[in-house]
């Protein structure tokens, strides 16, 4: 698959380890394969919910919320995730009163960043610096705007209850993330067996504590055959 | 399994098959009534449907849209409400705690809240019955409260995260145990032990968590009942006398109306309010069973702050279910205490999209510094209260003018702590630190702003003019509906509440059967 293919995992923490390695093992069931193929077939400028006026903006916020090199192996599509998971539901479960409906919210979120951007550089949120781009979202996080466009959208509430919460939960649930932090990611049947402090099983990542960052990336070489 | 007609006027509807609905649909279909439990979600069947995805799974939540207000606007969906023929249980955390018996008697024991309308006694006996029924695995000796029998299987293994809880436990002076857990630590029939995957809170994939789904429910259908899954109920219809004469759902694209004898509404502390709030007539303009004004109000979460730390050693926390040790220690300690009630703390394992949620949502972290304190992820270590949080009238389930996906009204739910919960909290946040750092644990920092479980929204009590339904579950204004789900708690105490549910659902069986045979129902 084309997932196996290029430069391996290059977190300094968990040299080596895939997690996609163990597909075939019985740490993975088949609903769980099917589900997590889909999410690898999403490619990075799929849109159905934003339109090509937004995109690029969307994107612009995902790579600053969540930064990731251009030419990172299995880099994360989130914007193209999010995208889908707003095509496919608008609700979940709950909502501040304060806050327009989810799906309203992201559409107004996306024209208050960029007239936000306007106001101040004259140039739209995607076309700024990362710098910039930093500073404008911390200023949308402490609610310092002040473009008119956030009268009906209040931008600190939408940072923390809707922006952050829906990007990085959408980076933290796609298997290069579960190897940058080590988890050891789906677990049926087969769970696990040793759980005492500094315990792994086979077929956990191993960290590359200082010292052994050849023995760690020896034992994550091997977790596909355990 | 056997299925019924609309027109067939069955002995009980039962709309919900969580901890309330699907314990009382087995034990009245057991004793011989007919019985159709209605669910809004979906008949799963976890060893095909079940993914080991916390995305993908965010299918067993109730997701359609709820409005939040209050001065702590509650997180709902995957936090509190389940979505599936088995309710929350299908991914709850499986912690199977017993009342205090004083919280029963708060008023009158300990001086707050309000007294239930149940002996603690008659209830040590339905918790028996339920822990048997879902074989929990637990200690020997329980450290805290009155003598109760052991239980059915043996603890499971201690994990890191539940190591470090111990120690800071010894560390402190007081007890800890074992978390009483509703999942299989040996084999039991077809289904194996746990296997310490850790997705407890997703859905168990191998059917060794033991929900109502795997329990209760299996021996509902043997006994006759039926389970019609994917059925909104949104409305309960009384008759010309003012009882009740069944329930309107939506099924299959279409309204039905299915007749009943007695109608019981089991949704939990938010869809039992809302479903008796527009069922409000010209009869009972104020919606059903609201003469007293209290349906909908005192609606009672409970607190769910956490201390996390990071340890030099590997803890891997995804490993094993999320609370294998706790400690009561001030739940049954009153000395010391400037606040009513208690709380338990538990060990924790969140997974990685729960994970980044707390440290963007709790800490406000994007960028490389979250990407950076993710990395640590398998050192990282915490400790989370449940939390008791009084009855105030404020915190309510209401209707908004705004409709969902069925045309029914979209709820309001408004919650604001009050100044013992911010007492309690702070008390806790407190001791649980200096308990984590004792343990070992480097930069600790305080997770303030969370809570669990959802109570309280439709008391019961001695007194139709302050509670909605008697001791029995019935509700005092129409006497053929009942509520059996955590709606009926008078107060929440610092424990989970699903045994509790159970046992009251057990306990309201054996009342129906006992009305039953006297003519009284």
């Amino acid at each position: 698959m084309s997932h196996r293919e290029g430069q391996p995992n290059l977190s300094p923490r968990y040299p080596g380890y895939d997690v996609l390695a163990k597909r075939d093992s019985p740490s993975w069931n088949s609903q769980t394969r099917r589900v997590i193929d889909q999410r690898l077939a999403v490619g990075p400028d799929t849109h159905h919910f934003f339109s090509d006026e937004e995109w690029p903006t969307v994107r612009a916020v995902c790579d600053r919320v969540i930064p990731q090199p251009q030419d990172k192996h299995g880099r994360v599509p989130i914007a193209a995730l999010l995208d889908e998971q707003l095509h496919h539901s608008g609700t979940e479960g709950y909502r501040d009163a304060r806050l327009p409906p989810m799906r309203e919210a992201w559409k107004q979120a996306v024209r208050a960043l960029d007239a936000e951007s306007l106001h101040f550089h004259g140039r739209r949120f995607h076309e700024l610096e990362a710098l910039q781009q930093d500073a404008l979202l911390s200023r949308v996080q402490h609610g310092d705007v002040h473009d008119k466009a956030w009268e009906t959208l209040p931008a600190k509430t939408f940072f923390e209850d809707r922006m952050l919460h829906d990007i990085t939960r959408l980076y933290y649930g796609h298997p290069t993330a579960w190897n940058e932090i080590g988890f050891g990611g789906p677990a049926a049947p087969r769970g696990y067996v040793r759980m005492n402090f500094d315990r792994r099983d086979p077929w956990e990542a191993s960290e590359a504590r200082p010292g052994r960052e050849e023995q760690a990336r020896r034992e994550n070489a091997r977790i596909g055959s355990n | 399994m056997r299925e019924y007609s609309d027109d067939e006027a069955v002995d009980f509807a039962i709309v919900g098959t969580g901890a309330g609905g699907g314990t009382l649909a087995c034990k009245l279909a057991e004793y011989g009534f007919s019985v159709v439990a209605l669910d809004a979600g979906p008949y799963w069947r976890p060893l095909e449907d079940f993914a080991s995805d916390e995305l993908h799974q965010g299918k067993l939540y109730w997701t359609d849209e709820r409005i939040v207000d209050g001065d702590n606007p509650l997180q709902l969906g995957a936090n509190n409400s389940g979505k599936s023929v088995g309710g929350s249980t299908v991914h709850f955390a499986m912690v199977s705690l017993r009342f205090r018996p004083e919280w029963f008697k708060a008023r009158t024991a300990l001086g707050y809240g309000v007294d239930w309308p149940i002996d603690w006694r008659e209830m040590w006996t339905y918790y028996q019955e339920v822990e048997q029924t879902l074989k929990i695995s637990g200690p020997v000796r329980y450290p805290w409260g009155p003598p109760r029998p052991r239980y059915p299987y043996r603890p499971h293994e201690l994990n890191a995260a539940a190591l470090v809880l111990a120690r800071g436990a010894e560390a402190l002076g007081i007890e800890w145990t074992p978390t009483p857990l509703a999942t299989l630590s040996a084999p039991r029939g077809l289904a194996h032990p746990c296997v310490y995957r850790g997705m407890c809170v997703i859905g168990c994939a191998t059917n060794a968590k033991q929900s109502v789904l795997v329990t209760w429910l299996p021996r509902a259908l043997a006994a006759g009942a039926e389970v019609r899954d994917l059925a909104m109920v949104g409305r309960v219809e009384h008759d010309r006398s003012g009882r009740a004469a069944g329930v309107h759902y939506f099924r299959e694209g279409q309204w039905h109306f299915q007749k009943a004898r007695n109608v019981v509404v089991a949704g939990y502390a938010i869809e039992t309010p809302r479903l008796l709030l527009n069922s409000a007539t010209d009869r009972f303009p104020h919606g059903l069973a609201n003469s007293s004004g209290l349906l909908g109000r005192n609606l009672m979460v409970q607190s769910n702050q956490a201390v996390w730390g990071r340890m030099d050693a590997e803890i891997r926390s995804y490993k094993g279910p999320p609370s294998l040790a706790i400690t009561e220690h001030w739940n049954y300690t009153d000395e010391g205490k400037d606040f009513f009630g208690g709380y338990c703390y538990m060990s924790q394992g969140p997974l990685p999209v729960v994970w980044a949620e707390t440290l963007s949502g709790q800490r406000g972290l994007w960028g490389q510094r979250l990407l950076d304190e993710m990395e640590n992820y398998n050192h990282q270590v915490g400790l989370k209260i449940v939390g008791e949080c009084l009855p105030q009238e404020r915190n309510r389930v209401t209707l908004t003018d705004l409709k969902d996906q069925y045309g029914l009204p979209v709820p309001r739910v408004t919650y604001s702590f009050c100044d013992n919960d911010r007492r309690l909290i702070q008390h806790s946040l407190q001791f649980m630190r200096t308990a984590l750092e004792a343990a070992g644990a480097r930069d600790v920092w305080d997770e303030t702003d969370d809570t669990c479980h959802l109570n309280g929204t439709a008391r019961m009590g001695d007194d139709p003019s302050n509670s909605v339904v008697d001791a029995d579950c019935r509700c005092w204004d129409i006497r053929n509906l009942w509520i059996c789900d955590g709606s009926v708690f008078p107060t929440v105490g610092g424990v989970n509440p699903s045994l509790t549910i159970q046992a009251i659902a057990c306990r309201t069986a054996d009342r129906i059967r006992a009305l039953a045979a006297r003519g009284e129902l």
